[in-house]
């Protein structure tokens, strides 16, 4: 299986804190991989790091073979991201909002038009392209976010805590969204939502103290921590640091 | 080409806060029309050479260009708030595109300031001329000093604090060192050459140069203001470069 993202000894330090250590990672292409941790485990800051939005203190990552240390550019040009809380700007149109993402990552007026019809028509967002994103529900909104981040047609993507806040019905519907987008390209979810981790995602990294404690399918974690219930295997493995 | 398309986004912003919109644009002129009704009322000869209106409208106008800072600060620390900043630090936007993109949609607003500022002028005495399309031209430079010194503070500041630095501080400390409302050469010392060594009372003595036709005035004062404009401009863009590596 071809490596999408291979981090090397990744490690960030803030002043007197280690947010993350060491940390050896191996995503496939096609590969829907949910990290999952409790606050402050280092998730965010694993995903910063990957997405170039913050250096690392030492070691390296690659993206789709791209280093995120000397080829960060590379490697924004290939992969998007919705961050934790709702990216969108407000006073745009959700048309607008998709057009502006797709010109800012190279293509011209019509491309972007187009790639916004696409994704209009995906998303079922007719009815309201013309309204402003601010007007719109959070759960639209969070489609809204995702969406922009593929109208860049990602070779990678980073979902970071993509149903967070949203009510049990809009987070059925983004699972839908996300479980649409398998295969189509690498995805990196974080959530703290185990049963969307275990429905969704092939494999599941649990990170803990700025370490990665184990990693696997939600079934091979289960059978890791000796237990059925996957909640449970995260509280062992999160909580005990099982390896 | 990223630069514009981020700039026309910034546009759609500016132009859908319509009181921002009004307020820029009002306020110079509630100004300009206050003080030439109080020259108006001052016998002819009493009153400061410094508020009739070929000397007042330049100043105003310049004035008025002071708040584009706020606007800008604003504009920058803003989205610096919003997770929408994070989707744009990860995009291929490199900072001279950011800068860029944040003042190019000040330009149309400096214009627009500029032409209803002197049009306003002109029904309280000022004459028209080629001249006033010349200081129309000449405030570009000058505008460009204050949105860069608006998106360094922006860059650097929150929200809440550009409000404070940008809306109270820098406009009156440019309004006290531009010989707008006094000369600064009657106070002296170290306060007029500090007015010197700043961009502002250049800016205003090269406006002021512009609308009364004396050429050959403009450019040595401009030749300050472009200056700040470019440095501050390069500064906003080495900060901004920091402000995202640190991030």
């Amino acid at each position: 299986m071809m490596e999408a993202i291979r981090t090397y000894d990744l490690h960030k330090r803030y002043r007197d804190k280690t947010a993350v250590r060491s940390l050896n990672l191996t995503v496939h292409q096609g590969e829907l991989y949910g990290l999952l941790g409790v606050n402050g485990a280092g998730k965010s800051t694993t995903i910063k790091m990957l997405s170039c939005l913050t250096r690392p203190t030492s070691g390296d990552a690659e993206v789709m073979g791209h280093s995120v240390v000397s080829e960060s550019e590379k490697v924004k040009s290939i992969m998007n991201v919705s961050p934790q809380e709702t990216a969108v700007a407000a006073k745009l149109s959700v048309r607008e909002n998709l057009e502006f993402i797709a010109r800012i990552y190279g293509a011209d007026k019509k491309t972007a038009r187009e790639k916004a019809d696409s994704i209009i028509r995906e998303f079922s967002f007719e009815e309201i392209q013309k309204s402003r994103a601010a007007t719109l529900s959070g759960g639209w909104q969070r489609r809204l976010s995702i969406a922009m981040a593929l109208i860049t047609e990602p070779q990678v993507l980073f979902l970071d805590e993509p149903t967070l806040g949203l009510d049990v019905l809009a987070r059925r519907e983004l699972w839908k969204v996300i479980e649409g987008l398998k295969g189509k390209m690498t995805i990196i979810l974080t959530t703290h939502y185990l049963e969307e981790a275990e429905s969704l995602c092939d494999r599941i990294g649990i990170m803990a103290h700025g370490e990665l404690c184990a990693e696997g399918t939600a079934a091979e974690l289960k059978e890791k921590a000796g237990t059925d219930d996957f909640e449970e295997a995260f509280i062992r493995i999160a909580g005990e640091g099982v390896k | 080409m990223r630069a514009l398309t981020f700039a026309s986004r910034n546009t759609k912003e500016i132009l859908r806060d319509i009181l921002t919109l009004i307020f820029g644009v009002a306020f110079p002129i509630v100004l300009l029309i206050l003080l030439s009704m109080i020259n108006k009322s001052i016998p002819v000869g009493y009153g400061p050479d410094l508020f009739h209106i070929e000397k007042l409208a330049p100043g105003i106008t310049v004035f008025g260009l002071s708040f584009l800072s706020l606007f800008s600060s604003m504009l920058i620390a803003k989205d610096r708030t919003t997770s929408f900043v994070l989707r744009l630090f990860t995009s291929p936007l490199k900072p001279a595109d950011f800068i860029l993109g944040y003042t190019l949609p000040m330009l149309p607003m400096v214009l627009l300031q500029s032409v209803v500022c002197y049009l306003a002028a002109m029904i309280f005495g000022l004459r028209f001329s080629a001249n006033i399309l010349l200081a129309v031209v000449v405030n570009i430079p000058i505008a460009v000093v204050f949105i860069a010194l608006g998106l360094l503070f922006g860059t650097i500041l929150n929200e809440k604090a550009v409000g404070g630095v940008c809306g109270a501080l820098l406009t009156n400390l440019s309004a006290w060192f531009s010989n707008i409302w006094f000369d600064t050469a009657m106070v002296g010392g170290v306060f007029k050459k500090l007015a010197d060594l700043l961009p502002f009372s250049h800016a205003v003595n090269a406006a002021r140069a512009a609308v009364a036709g004396d050429f050959s005035a403009i450019l040595p004062d401009l030749w300050w203001v472009i200056g700040y404009a470019v440095v501050l401009l390069c500064t906003a863009v080495a900060v901004f470069a920091v402000k995202l590596k640190k991030n």
